[in-house]
């Protein structure tokens, strides 16, 4: 399956932000805003994320 | 006139229910129900995806229902959430998931959001059945 932790954050976003869309705002326009909004927040933080934690391993 | 009323009122309140209902039972299908073809298609392909994606990444899908372990608890209470394709995977073998599996986790986080996000969407055909929401 998918091996990728990226592909995996990358399909994952892309999935719960289209639900997200769908659900919080009302025309396809703001839709796509929003989802296409929280994708860019769900990857980018990760990755954020990811960095600030690479200086402290487990 | 009053009959007439109440007529309505009960039709509108089985309505509800119907809606609520299958929205559980299948991601989607109460929109579908209520007429939002589009919004109806789009949750159930996320929904589905995410729960089919994590179920191919080895995610348990055993029921847990003692409050011995209340996180296990939760677990199995998010996954039910995403209705009959819980009930269909593990009535197909994939239960038990794979421990060992590197997807383990991924695949466990798949399919326990699947479950969050069709409780969400219960919640937005409830609402929408209601004239709450408009689309």
């Amino acid at each position: 399956m998918m091996h990728s932790h990226l592909v995996t954050l990358v399909v994952f976003s892309a999935l719960v932000s289209t639900v997200f869309g769908m659900l919080l705002r009302d025309t396809p326009r703001e839709r796509l805003k929003f989802a296409l909004t929280a994708f860019a927040a769900f990857v980018l933080s990760t990755l954020v994320l990811g960095w600030l934690m690479n200086p402290f391993p487990s | 006139m009053s009959e007439t009323r109440a007529a309505s009122a009960a039709s509108d309140s089985s309505r509800t229910v119907a809606a609520g209902l299958l929205a559980w039972v299948w991601p989607g299908l109460g929109h579908l129900f209520l007429g939002r073809r589009g919004k109806g298609l789009i949750l159930m392909g996320s929904i589905l995806a995410l729960f089919v994606l994590g179920v191919a990444m080895d995610s348990r899908l055993q029921l847990h229902l003692g409050l011995e372990d209340p996180l296990a608890l939760l677990f199995s209470l998010a996954q039910m959430g995403a209705g009959a394709p819980y009930v269909l995977a593990r009535l197909l073998g994939y239960e038990a998931g794979v421990v060992t599996s590197p997807n383990y986790e991924y695949g466990n986080t798949f399919t326990a959001v699947a479950g969050l996000l069709n409780i969400l969407v219960v919640l937005d055909a409830l609402d929408t059945a209601r004239g709450v929401r408009g689309k």
